[in-house]
């Protein structure tokens, strides 16, 4: 992997620091006229998804880290891994529990998601922002209860559960925003 | 293609009548306008900085370096009894980019003869509030300072101390260095923020080690530089001496920052022999000062990044 001096160093790059993977967040050139120049470098650690900021001398090179991100067609899960597919080279990856985490809670079968690879193997994945999925479970829907507020739990069919409106049935499908959990509105019917 | 510049119109106004305004503060003042030339043959032995190298055309005979600042020129103009003299210029430090760092940059340089560098922190208040408006001046030492915001004596503090101090407040990996790098460290990451909306702190008298160009003097069985840095709510502005005038104490610095600049694996400098001969001849006892221009209107404007100040910032030139 390519060296970056740490002049180099912009945000979205990723580097190896303490044997770990990191995504550079952003990277503050700090410099007494007279003195020594340091960078203040704010990091994601992509294995823990911790933020550390670190100091060091202006100059010094840190080691690229072997990370790409790729949009995969996700395929299904045996309980153990989920597995994921580059749509053009049909290559196929399994995912384990660490690196798909709460994702799997917004995984359907042949929707794209980004998968981070590290040293070619998935460190996390991530679900479109917007995903259809069918109610498996909630109390029945209320007629007539369209405009009023108020919602209810319902279980997808992936086993997230969701608050929906007071008025939705078992079997409907609806629009789901992954990065708050929450309901955006019946899906259009395909 | 992206054409546009950086700085809006209403910043390139802005920009316009602060040069005006500084230009009518030295006229008033009576101190002279000068200009001195951009390509150098010496560069800089400064450890902490790095000139650009101009390196090819039919009039070199030699590589020629940018200014880092216009300091040499002006010291020789001040030996050939200029008297006070000031410029506007461009300046050049390589690898130096940041939100509030350029690597080419605007200074404003003056210098005062017969001035210590108390009445020179006095005239640089003055400007800086006939700029900016009236704001709270302090003046500190730097061991005043550091006592202050961290408890510690940076003259009599062991490396250790230092290092343990920043250890524990910053995520410091395996960075290592001598104590100005841990001065230098706790200044710019622990102590200038607490100087943010504190208005005008000039910080005086360095240790001999960080005592740059200015004169190191005794005081209380210390070695001091008359050096003071200004900070103008925690953005670091300007930077002046009691001028070292002494030809002999001059080469001893080139020699120790090319000693220091080769420990450290970066090349060594030839050094301004013109510089030295002017030393020889007889500069005046004088102070001098450099001013962060492109600073100076970000305080002005409010503006957090230095590329909103500049026409058009490094990447797009």
């Amino acid at each position: 992997m390519a060296n970056y001096s740490t002049n180099e160093l912009r945000s979205g790059i990723k580097v190896m620091l303490d044997g770990e993977p990191c995504s550079i967040l952003d990277n503050e050139f700090v410099k007494p006229g007279k003195g020594q120049a340091f960078n203040r470098v704010k990091l994601r650690n992509l294995n823990s998804g911790r933020v550390w900021e670190r100091t060091f001398k202006s100059g010094e090179s840190l080691e690229g880290a072997d990370v790409m991100d790729r949009t995969m067609e996700y395929l299904y899960t045996d309980g153990e891994f989920w597995y994921f597919m580059e749509p053009d080279t049909f290559e196929q990856y399994q995912a384990d529990e660490k690196a798909v985490g709460d994702t799997h809670l917004w995984l359907k079968e042949q929707e794209r998601c980004e998968v981070t690879l590290y040293n070619d193997s998935p460190l996390s994945v991530a679900p479109p922002n917007f995903v259809e999925l069918e109610i498996t479970e909630t109390d029945p829907g209320l007629k007539g209860d369209t405009a009023q507020g108020g919602s209810k739990p319902a279980t997808l069919s992936t086993g997230a559960v969701v608050k929906v409106p007071l008025f939705l049935s078992q079997g409907e499908i609806i629009r789901v925003d992954t990065r708050t959990g929450e309901y955006q509105g019946r899906a259009s019917k395909s | 293609m992206n054409w546009q510049p950086s700085a809006d119109l209403p910043m390139l106004r802005a920009r316009a009548a602060l040069l005006d305004s500084v230009r009518e503060f030295f006229a008033a003042r009576h101190v002279l306008e000068v200009e001195t030339p951009l390509l150098c043959s010496a560069g800089v032995t400064d450890p902490a900085i790095e000139p650009l190298i101009v390196e090819r055309g039919s009039s070199l005979h030699s590589p020629h370096y940018l200014q880092t600042s216009p300091e040499y020129a002006m010291k020789r103009l001040l030996a050939a009894g200029s008297g006070p003299i000031y410029q506007l210029t461009k300046a050049f430090r390589d690898g130096e980019a940041g939100v509030r760092h350029n690597p080419e940059f605007t200074l404003l340089e003056w210098y005062r003869p017969d001035h210590d560098y108390h009445q020179l922190m006095r005239e640089v208040a003055e400007l800086v509030c006939s700029c900016l408006g009236e704001k709270p001046v302090q003046y500190i030492t730097y061991r005043d300072l550091f006592l202050a915001e961290l408890g510690l004596d940076p003259l009599t503090a062991s490396l250790a101390d230092l290092r343990l101090r920043a250890q524990q407040e910053l995520d410091l990996g395996s960075l290592d260095g001598d104590k100005d790098l841990w001065l230098d460290l706790l200044m710019s990451h622990l102590i200038e923020p607490r100087l943010a909306a504190r208005g005008l702190c000039f910080v005086y008298d360095y240790p001999a080690s960080q005592a740059a160009l200015s004169n190191i003097v005794e005081k209380d069985g210390q070695l001091l530089g008359q050096r003071f840095e200004l900070y103008v709510d925690g953005l670091e502005l300007a930077n002046g001496y009691s001028e070292l005038t002494d030809p002999a104490e001059q080469r001893r610095r080139f020699q120790a920052d090319n000693t220091r600049r080769r420990d450290t694996g970066f090349d060594e400098k030839p050094v301004d022999e013109r510089l030295l001969a002017a030393l020889e001849a007889g500069m005046p006892q004088c102070s001098g000062v450099a001013l962060g221009f492109d600073r100076l209107l970000m305080l002005l404007t409010g503006s957090e990044d230095i590329r909103q100040v500049l026409a058009f910032d490094w990447a797009r030139i």
